[in-house]
Order: C-alpha cells, then structure tokens, then sequence
C-alpha cells in the first residue's frame, strides 16, 4: 500500500534532551495507527514535527507526504497538504466567537486578504447543524466558545479538523475530559475517519480506546520506537501486557 | 384563546432574544456611548453658553485627531496583547526626517512621505525587538521611548523647526485646513483611520490574527497563524500612526517642537482602555476607542468651561487643576464598570 506519510530516521533535541532519536513512522490512507507510550515518550514530539510546529534537527531524518519530500514544512504548509490536527488542548481561542475558531488561521477570503465574513458564518451554521451536532439555541456561530462545554470544544475542534477535507487527521488524547457518551461518539468517529479513506493517528493514554479503534499500534519508548504490531494479530491483554514492561525496563521483551 | 396565548408566548421571546443578543454583542460600545451623552449632557447643563454654539465643536475637532489617529491602531496592539509606550518619541522622530528631507530637498510632499516611511521604520524596529529578541513590549518599548526621544535631541540639537513657510502649501491644506472655514480636516483623517483600522481589524485576515493572537497565543501557532509577521507589522502600523499623528500637530501649530508628543501617551492610552479594549488582549473594538478619545479630549475644555458646580448647597470651582483628578474618577469608573459588564454578558 502507498503511503500518504512516511518519517524516516526521524530525530529531535531540545537543547540537551534528545525527544526523539531515529524514529521511523509511516501511515496509509484509510489507516487508524495508534501511538502509545508513556509521559515523555515523543508522542507530542513526533506529532508536532508532522504538523510543522516543530522542525527536525538538522540532518534529523527525512519526511515524505505522498511520495514527495518535504522540508523545512510550516503549520499552514502542513494544512494546506491535507494534515490537520485536533489538539490535546484544542487550541481553541475562549473569547473569539465559534465560526472565528473554526477558521482560526485558514480564514476564507475573497481577495487579497480580505476575509468572507458572511461565508464563514453560513458554513459555521451548516457544520453545527451537520456535524457538530448542536441542538441549543444557545449556540450561534456568533457564540463565544468560552460559554461551550468540554465536549462541545471538543466537538468544534473536530469539526475544524474535518472542515478542510484533511486527508491525515491527527487527535492528540481526544478522549481526555469527556463524558462516556461522548467518548462513545468520537470512537464512532475514528472509525468514521477510515472507511472515508483518510488516515488518522490517534495518541491516548487509554490503551483500551487504541486498541478499539487502531489497525495498527506504535509504542515510543523515551524517544525511539520501541515496537509496532498489528491489533488484529495481538489481544489486549499481550498488548497491555508489553506497555507494562516496555515502561519498566524499555524493552518489550 | 389558547392559541393567542401561544402564539405570543413565541413571538415575544423572540423579539427579547433579539435585543438581549444585541446587548450581549454591543454592550460595551452602548456603555461607552452612554458615558460620552452623560458627559455631553453634563456640560449643556454646565455651559449652555459654551456647548450650545459651533466653536467649541471646532477646537475639539482640531485637538481630538492628533491623538485619535494614534489611539485607533494602538487598538490593535493592545488587542493582540501587546503595549507600545514609544509612540510619543516616534512622533519626534517623524518630524526630524520631515524636517530634515524638507530641508534638503524643498519638496513637501516627500518630506511627509518619509516621515510616514520613518516612523514605519522605527516601530518596525520596535516589533523586531519583542519579537525575535522576545523582550515584553512594555519593557521593549520603555527602552524604545528614551533612545528615540534622545535620538529627536541629539539630531536637532535640541532646537525646533519653524513651519510657517508651508503655511499655503496644498499637504497643508489637506491635513489640517478648514473644510468650508469650519471643519477641521485633521477631523475627516481622523475618521478615515478608524474606517481604515477597522476594516483590517474586522474584514481582514491581518484583524482576525490579531485578535486571535492576543487571546490564545499557543492555539494561534498551533493552527498555523503567522504570530510572529502579524506582531510585527501591527508595531509598524503604529509607528507610521505615530508619525502621522505628529505631523498633524505639526501642521496645525506651524512649528515643531523637539517636546512633540509629551503628554500623549496616557491620553491616548486611556482613550483605548476607555473604550473597552482589554489589556489582557483578545478584545476590543474601534468604535469604543473612537468614542474613549471624543470624551478624553472633550473633558478639559467641559471642565473650564463649566466652571462652577453646586452640589446640594456645595459650591464647587472647577478649573483646570480639576481635569486629571475627573480624567481619573471617568477613567477609573468606566472601566470598572466594564469589567462587572462584560463578565455579566458573558455569562
């Protein structure tokens, strides 16, 4: 299968800390791979390199999207490719209103730099009745998302993600902070995610919602990857099983 | 029966709802606008003579733009979470490469167009500073202040420039002539910032980076917004403001003194506070500045001009040592009211 990202050799530092060394990621469309590993693993780290927050080291590994290589990649570059981003701190703006947050840094514009107000109101209104789900009449694109509950950020969040047709959708510990119900919801939702072909990685702490969701499974390990498995080929218990022991000794075996 | 009773009881609502969202989204600009007629009222009341008859309108249009032209991008800066206490110096620094190219080139219209060009430069330099050494802006800009203040004294020596000779030149005319011999037209450019400033506030991306930046910081760079580009032009806007603002007052006086901007910077600061903008950024509006810096610059001549007020039997006279100390209790009220306000319609 061809991939739609492919990271290779992939290593970053912080000053003195090395956050990840050599670490080699791939994913295909219509994939769910899930990354574990414990507080400090990379996670983040390799995720934020994805998204162009953060750049690799100098020679710190190739990135290709699509089969093509890309360098030196920038947040906005990275959504104009297709990858967006729901972030473990929703990187919501709380005073500015819902469609302002959708459209936070890819406003729609007419010309030259103008923006479409109007356009980005009636689509903010589309989404919340379409996707988002929000029955209140409390809730207008005109709201201020501060009033919004945790899971309606989150919803927004989601929504923004999926707004821009991305092709690689990463959620960064979605489930933290959510009802059942609404963990539930965006299960379905990742699931949602592959069969409309898209690629996903999906980072939690909950290894029972990875395991629920994911294809495939990644575990950093104090920033390299410590193993990779199919979860059709591993039950829940063996994978459990190897987090345990990868925390304790950093290895699997 | 019932079916009237319904039919209001879901019509009335409705029309509720409409004023309460109206409310909840112009709160703070109704407020401001409340304060300024209440002022206004106060000095009918006060002066009939004054504020009765056209020319204390004209003074307050001639004096009001030399600051409002520069509260009204300060606006921005302040919403993207920033200060600049500088701009007062960049005003100096505008008029000495005014002076300066006027001098040697005789031709007016460059000599503008480099102080426009100079204060760009300087408040350019200003965002360089915060951004890529990441000083805060109020400590950036102290520092900022006094080099460009003493740059203004080393180049001229300390000794203005007389401006007379350009007394019946056209940029003259146009900056700061007598529309109809009445309108100030330093008034009209004062209204063409604000249309300007709140155009790229509202209906540009440049306004919604910044109101974004100045709420979340983090969000705005994790979904690709250039922070560090939109905190630098928006110090250069207020550079060229500055100088703007300078050349006016300038114009207007035939003369410019070294001292060009002392004494405009908590006038103009109080003016976007006053009108509602937060200082801990991500919000703010032009109209509510447009209004603090009406009813800051209307307040010393109201003041004098009332004179005598009789409180319950208490005689007070008011005069011009009497401006700060209201200047303060406005400022101090109004802002407080617009905490407990803002934090009620949010809710």
């Amino acid at each position: 299968m061809e991939h739609i990202l492919e990271m290779r050799n992939i290593s970053k530092s912080f000053g003195e800390v090395q956050a990840l060394h050599d670490v080699n990621f791939a994913i295909a469309p219509g994939e769910v791979v899930g990354l574990l590993g414990d507080n400090g693993a990379g996670k983040s780290t390799l995720i934020k390199i994805v998204t162009g927050y953060h750049q690799p080291d100098p020679n710190g590994g190739e990135i290709y999207f699509k089969g093509r290589r890309i360098e030196g990649l920038s947040v906005s570059e990275a959504r104009k490719l297709g990858i967006e981003t729901v972030y473990q701190e929703r990187a919501l703006a709380d005073l500015q209103t819902l469609w302002r947050n959708i459209f936070m840094g890819r406003e729609l514009t007419t010309f030259l730099g103008f923006i479409d107000v109007k356009k980005m109101r009636r689509e903010t209104e589309k989404l919340m009745v379409g996707s988002m789900g929000f029955t209140s009449a409390a809730v207008a694109p005109d709201s201020v998302v501060k009033t919004f509950s945790g899971g309606e950020k989150q919803g927004v969040a989601i929504v923004r993600a999926l707004y821009f047709d991305a092709e690689l959708i990463i959620l960064d510990e979605p489930t933290m902070g959510l009802s059942l119900s609404e963990t539930k919801k965006l299960l379905e939702f990742v699931r949602g995610i592959k069969e409309a072909g898209k690629a996903c990685i999906f980072i939690d702490h909950n290894v029972f919602h990875v395991y629920s969701v994911a294809d495939r499974v990644v575990v950093l390990d104090r920033g390299t990857v410590a193993g990779e498995f199919l979860t059709k080929d591993i039950t829940l218990e063996q994978l459990m099983d190897k987090m345990y022991r990868v925390a304790q000794t950093g290895h699997l075996e | 029966m019932t079916h009237n009773q319904t039919e209001t009881a879901a019509s009335k609502p409705s029309w509720r709802n409409r004023i309460g969202k109206l409310v909840r989204h112009y709160g703070l600009q109704i407020g401001i606008t409340c304060v300024l007629l209440v002022i206004w009222g106060l000095f009918v009341l006060g002066a009939p003579q004054t504020f009765l008859q056209p020319n204390i309108y004209a003074a307050y249009m001639s004096t009001i733009p030399f600051f409002a032209v520069i509260a009204l991008p300060l606006t921005l800066i302040v919403i993207a979470g920033e200060m600049d206490l500088s701009f007062p110096s960049i005003m100096g620094v505008g008029m000495v490469a005014f002076t300066a190219v006027w001098s040697l080139t005789d031709s007016v219209g460059l000599a503008f167009i480099a102080s426009l060009l100079a204060g760009a430069l300087v408040g350019f330099l200003n965002g360089v500073i915060v951004v890529r050494l990441g000083i805060p802006s109020l400590v950036a800009t102290v520092g900022t202040q006094f080099f460009w203040r003493g740059v203004v004294l080393v180049l001229t020596n300390a000794g203005g420039v007389s401006l007379v000779p350009l007394k019946q030149t056209p940029l003259r005319q146009a900056l700061v002539g007598r529309v109809g011999g009445y309108l100030p037209a330093q008034m009209i450019w004062a209204i063409v910032v604000a249309v300007l400033v709140w155009v790229f506030l509202n209906r540009h991306r440049f306004g919604a980076h910044v109101y974004l930046i100045g709420d979340n910081v983090e969000s705005a760079r994790l979904m690709g917004v250039n922070v560090d580009r939109t905190r630098m032009i928006n110090f250069a806007i207020l550079g060229m403001a500055a100088a703007f603002g300078g050349v006016l007052s300038s114009l207007e006086q035939s003369y410019f003194w070294v001292s060009l901007g002392d004494g405009y910077l908590l006038k103009t600061m109080a003016s976007v506070f006053l009108g509602g903008t937060s200082v801990f950024g991500g919000v703010g509006t032009v109209y509510g500045t447009f209004i603090g810096c009406l009813i800051i610059g209307a307040i010393e001549a109201g003041i004098v001009a009332v004179g005598k007020v009789e409180i319950f039997g208490l005689v007070l006279r008011l005069s011009g040592f009497w401006t700060q100390l209201i200047y303060g209790l406005i400022i101090v009220i109004s802002v407080s009211l617009q905490n407990i306000l803002s934090r009620r319609l949010s809710r």
